[in-house]
This record gives C-alpha cells, sequence and structure tokens, in this order.
C-alpha cells in the first residue's frame, strides 16, 4: 500500500540512516538547478513549494522567496511544468496552501501532481477534518498526503493525524513558522517522540531545523528531517552550488553519526 | 439565523482551514466560546460592561433632513456614539472577557482602518491584558491618529510589510503570532470571518446591534423597516444587524466597495481559515482589494455573507470611491454627522437607490464615526472653501 515517497524513507531508515528531505521555493530563480543540487548531494525526497499570496505557515525567508518566485510569474502550472522535466530520481513532494488545491479542483490537481511525476502533497492549511475531499481524491490518484503533527495536540489527536498520514509523519518541531532559529526547540524532539509511539510510519522533523547540528540533535528521536528555511537562504544568497553544498553538509553529519 | 455545527459551516462555507497547531485552540476557543454564551453570570457581566463602558444601548436617529430629499425614512442605528467610536466595541469586551475567562494573558488583534486595533486596545487596557495589534504599513500611513490612540491606550502597533500591506497581510501576521504563541495568547479577530468559531462567535457578540434595532424598529414604526442597510468589509457590523431581521421580511443590503467586492466578483476559496467568497486569480492566488476605505480593503467576506447570498436572502451592490466621497459630503452637511468612510458605502447606495426606494422605510447602521477619516478627507477634497 506504501507510496513512492514512503518507501523511499524507508529503505534509507531500514538501512540504518537518517532522511534529510530539502524544501525549495518552485519559480525562485534558478530553482530547478537548486533541486538538482539536493538530489545529487544526497536527498531522499524533495519537497517543492507552490508559491501562496498568504503563506501564513511561513517566515519571512519562505515569504520572500515565495514573492520573488510569484513577482517572476510562477504559477503552479509554471512549476509542475517545470517538475516535469527535473528528472531527479528521487521522490518529489509538493507543500502547497489550500486554496491551490481547492481552486483547480482536488481531482485535476491530483491529476496534475501525478502527470508531474510528483508522488506527495503537503497542506499546512488542511488539518484532518478538513482533508476528507482531497485525501479522497488523492488516495484515487496515488498521490501521498503527508499529515502534519503538532505541539499542541492533544494525546488522543495524534493517532487519528498518523492514522490519515501517507508517505510520512511530518512533527511540527516547535510552537511558530518557518524559519531559522539558533537552537531546536525542545518541543521538536518531545513531539517526534510522542509521534514514534503511535505509527510505525517514518516521522520527520520540519520547522525550525536550521542547521547540520540541529538535524542531528533531532534525528536522534525521529526519522529524520526537512530543512526548508536555511536550504532558501542559501538558494537566495549562493544559489543552486550553496544548495548543493550545504544539503552535503548535513548528509554528512547524519551519516557520521551511529544510529 | 444559522447556528453552525461541530463542522463550523454556513451551507457550504466556513469551515476550519487552519495550520494543526491551531487546531486544538480554535476547540479550545468554541467550547469556552459556548459554555461562556449559556452561561447566565457571563452574559450579565458583557452587558454590564456594554451597558455601563461602551454605552450601550446605541440609540435610533431619524434623518428628517435627508428623508425629505431622497423621498424615503432613513433611520440610522448610531453604533457611532459607542466608546472609541464604532460597533468594534461589542466584540472586542466580548472576546476580552472570553479571554480571560479562558486564562489568556495576552491577545493579538489585527486592524485595518484601526477601528478594531483600538477597540482591541481599549479592551485590553479596561481587562488588564497584554495587546499587539499587526496593521499594514499602507494603512499604518493613512490612519496615523489611530495607530498613535493604540500606542497611548498602551498597545504594541507592528506595521506589516509583507504583501498589498494591508488588512489580508495584517491577518496574515496577527496568525503567524498566534502560531508561535497559541498557548499564551488569545487571537482577538476583528470580524465575522476566520476559523471556526471566530464567525459565528464574532456574530453573536455584534447581534446586540440587531436585537436592539429590532425592539427599537418596533416601538419605533410598530413593524420593521423595509431595508436594512451596512457596509460590508469582513462583514461584522452587517451581520450584527441582519441577524436582528434575518427573520422578518426585510431586505437586507450588504454594501461592498467597487474594489473589494468578494461576493460579487470573488469565486469560493479559502484563506484565513474559512470557505468563503474571494478575490482570487485564475491560479486562487488571493487579490489585493482596493477601496478608499482601509476598514473595508479586504478580498474576502465572512462566510455567512456568502451563505446569505447564496441563498438569495441578501443582496450585495457595489458602489464606487466616487459615490463614497460625494455621500460622505452629504451626510456630513445635511444630518451634521461625519460618517466613517465605511458607513459612507451604505448611505451612498441609499442616495443612488432612493429613488427605487419612495416611501420605504430605511435602516442604516452607521457603524463608525468619521473622526478617523477627516484627514484623509482633507487630502483628496483639498480643504473646502
Amino acid at each position: 500500500m506504501s507510496g513512492r515517497l514512503q518507501n523511499a524513507l524507508e529503505a534509507r531508515i531500514s538501512a540504518g540512516g537518517k532522511c534529510l528531505v530539502p524544501y525549495i521555493t518552485g519559480g525562485y530563480p534558478g530553482w530547478e538547478d537548486a533541486v538538482r543540487a539536493c538530489a545529487a548531494n544526497g536527498a531522499d525526497a524533495i519537497e517543492i513549494g507552490l508559491p501562496f499570496s498568504d503563506p501564513v505557515m511561513d517566515g519571512p525567508i519562505i515569504q520572500e522567496a515565495s514573492q520573488v518566485a510569484l513577482d517572476a510569474g510562477a504559477t503552479p502550472v509554471s512549476i509542475l511544468h517545470g517538475v516535469r522535466t527535473l528528472d531527479v530520481g528521487i521522490p518529489l513532494a509538493v507543500m502547497c496552501y489550500y486554496n491551490t488545491v481547492f481552486h483547480a479542483g482536488h481531482e485535476r490537481f491530483a491529476a496534475d501532481l501525478v502527470a508531474a511525476g510528483v508522488s506527495a502533497a503537503i497542506i499546512p492549511d488542511l488539518p484532518l477534518e478538513e482533508s476528507g475531499e482531497w485525501t479522497a481524491a488523492a488516495d484515487a490518484a496515488g498521490v501521498e498526503t503527508v499529515m502534519l503533527a503538532a505541539p499542541t495536540a492533544p494525546d488522543d489527536r495524534l493517532p487519528r493525524v498518523t492514522a490519515r498520514a501517507r508517505g510520512f509523519v511530518y512533527s511540527v518541531g516547535l510552537l511558530g513558522v518557518t524559519g531559522e532559529r539558533s537552537s531546536l526547540a525542545g518541543t521538536a524532539t518531545a513531539l517526534a517522540a510522542r509521534v514514534k509511539k503511535v505509527t510505525t510510519m517514518p516521522v520527520l522533523v520540519g520547522v525550525g531545523v536550521s542547521n547540520a547540528d540541529q538535524a542531528v540533535e533531532a534525528s536522534k528521536v525521529a526519522d529524520g528531517v526537512i530543512m526548508g528555511a536555511s536550504v532558501v537562504r542559501r538558494m537566495i544568497e549562493g544559489g543552486a552550488d550553496a544548495v548543493g553544498a550545504y544539503v552535503a553538509e548535513v548528509r554528512a553529519a547524519l551519516d557520521s553519526e551511529k544510529w | 439565523m444559522v447556528t453552525p455545527g461541530a463542522d463550523g459551516r454556513f451551507g457550504e462555507f466556513g469551515g476550519r482551514f487552519v495550520p494543526e497547531t491551531l487546531v486544538p485552540a480554535c476547540q479550545e476557543l468554541e467550547e469556552a466560546f459556548h459554555d461562556a454564551w449559556n452561561d447566565p453570570s457571563f452574559r450579565d457581566e458583557l452587558n454590564q460592561v456594554l451597558r455601563e463602558y461602551a454605552g450601550r444601548p446605541s440609540m435610533l436617529t431619524e434623518c428628517y433632513n435627508l428623508s425629505e430629499q431622497l423621498g424615503i425614512r432613513l433611520i440610522l442605528k448610531r453604533e457611532d456614539l459607542n466608546h472609541t467610536g464604532s460597533h468594534k466595541i461589542n466584540n472586542v469586551i466580548g472576546q476580552t472577557l472570553l479571554a480571560k475567562r479562558m486564562g489568556k494573558k495576552r491577545i493579538v488583534a489585527e486592524t485595518g482602518a484601526g477601528q478594531h486595533g483600538v477597540a482591541s486596545a481599549t479592551a485590553a487596557a479596561l481587562m488588564g491584558l497584554e495587546c499587539k495589534v499587526y496593521m499594514g504599513a499602507v494603512d499604518v500611513a493613512r490612519q496615523e491618529l489611530n495607530v498613535f490612540r493604540m500606542r497611548l491606550l498602551g498597545s504594541d502597533v507592528e506595521a506589516v510589510t509583507s504583501g498589498s500591506q494591508t488588512l489580508k497581510d495584517a491577518v496574515n501576521e496577527a496568525m503567524r503570532d498566534w502560531v508561535a504563541t497559541v498557548e499564551s495568547t488569545h487571537y482577538c479577530l476583528g470580524s465575522v470571518m476566520g476559523p471556526h468559531p471566530y464567525p459565528y462567535m464574532v456574530r453573536q457578540f455584534h447581534r446586540v446591534i440587531g436585537d436592539e434595532a429590532f425592539t427599537q424598529c418596533n416601538d419605533l414604526l410598530g413593524t420593521h423597516p423595509d431595508f436594512v442597510v451596512a457596509c460590508v468589509g469582513g462583514g461584522s457590523n452587517a451581520m450584527g444587524i441582519f441577524s436582528g431581521f434575518v427573520d422578518t421580511p426585510a431586505r437586507l443590503i450588504g454594501v461592498e466597495p467597487a474594489g473589494g467586492a468578494a461576493v460579487n466578483r470573488g469565486q469560493p476559496g479559502v484563506v484565513h481559515g474559512m470557505k468563503s467568497y474571494l478575490m482570487q486569480d485564475e491560479y486562487g492566488q488571493v487579490q489585493e482589494a482596493h477601496s478608499i476605505s482601509a476598514g473595508l480593503d479586504y478580498p474576502g467576506v465572512g462566510p455567512e455573507h456568502s451563505y446569505l447570498a447564496s441563498i438569495g436572502r441578501a443582496e450585495y451592490p457595489t458602489v464606487t470611491d466616487d459615490e463614497v466621497i460625494e455621500a460622505f459630503q452629504v451626510m456630513s452637511r445635511t444630518e451634521g454627522i461625519i460618517p466613517a468612510l465605511e458607513c459612507a458605502h451604505a448611505m451612498a447606495w441609499i442616495i443612488r437607490e432612493a429613488p427605487s426606494m419612495k416611501g420605504k422605510t430605511v435602516l442604516m447602521n452607521l457603524s463608525g464615526r468619521g473622526d478617523k477619516d477627516v484627514g484623509q478627507m482633507m487630502n483628496i477634497l483639498g480643504g473646502l472653501k
């Protein structure tokens, strides 16, 4: 039953490793090369953001990248068209806000993802209770819907969230929006431990995992990490080369540990 | 009146489209509001503060001069005479009392024209809560007096420089704050919008407008008015007054600005936690609203308005900025009442449509006073001879 994304992550985990999923804002100038750089330097999967006018879960760095992409004329259609030609050999997930899905239509959006070769979708403003129409369409099309687990969730909520998750469970690292932090929040490992107790799916920590040390720290409890703002900042500052070097650095840090 | 169920829906509209982090907070708020609303001691306290502090009930004013000019019987519901100068105080007193009951120490709020921000800062001062207000940088510039008022009242005001730098971006930033501070902070949302239970809760806090007006109209007219007219941005003052008349045959008119007409020019969409009519492009990107009035510069609308529009119970015409500027002056000169620019939208529609309403009784919600707008109007009109 598991899909391509989950299979790839489980392969890494069963080989004794930890998963690394970088995030790249689609449509930002040079984003395709940044995605290739992630794939070439040890990413297990890549999250591609579809920029939205009102990204309420994102902090300043990803907001800025999204705005630049939108100003450059990026649309979901143009980005998915670009994704189609990437051919990076690892699973891709899109991160988008729900109105992008709703406006396109659930079935059509799921079909568009499949046509672009995208394995999974992460929709941060679509909580469990509102997710039925999308997950029905996604399941039917074979798109894995990653669900987010939050530090505020009571114990009885987590199993219901993880039961609906496909691909992996996105364990939100802190109370707050995406962005770099000087240290890993205590909530990151605390929540990951709670989530691990209620699911056999891969559990990855994202939001506020800001460097290689923090990736290692989070992975002591979780199965790996999603890294967004710290990757996007490097794309803004140094393009694909900087992204590639950074992903390689985190990969090496994760691989140097005995898990 | 629709009471939304657990799914927070008014027909197909509403819901709770928020990050997972906020879901438990919305559920907690829903429960706390339900308990409070059904608790006579909470309602007594709320009514006491509304009476002693906000100055309720607000009166009705017959507009004899305009009625004669327009050939209608025009009656105003005077929410502009509330403490802080608009209807917004009804909701913030309710929400701050609720926040205290929930043990929250801090509130955050968004504001467009600054009316909800000033009301929030006022209630926070009264209740001893810390308050932070997010306001688009464009609005900060055009409503600088309200910014100073909020600071004078002890609140922290942050100018939001992302996106269109108006109300929708202030909402985004307030939600981002709330995601990070949800355990100690209540989001004091200023209109009948956002995730469930806000659209329902804010309407309940404002229905005092409609309930009072229903009784006052009965006393004055012996019946309901023929038309009930209010301006609509997010739509809180309109939902407040509509609440008193939605179960009567009165025609309900929500007047949108031509440049921010979610019901007229929008399609169903999802932003700020709700499914509602929304101005958006072909890919679902939310479009920027453009209105002379900061309080109506919002590309969405509360979900109950979308519902009332979809079933044909309320009508949502538009007026242009030019019609609003004219109505602002007409009302000032003819009745000696300077309306908020928001309310001048309702007035503009009444002036335009009066020929088709001859002899009818028209109740307009004058939801705010125009003091905050005189600086902007002075710039537009270039001073008057």
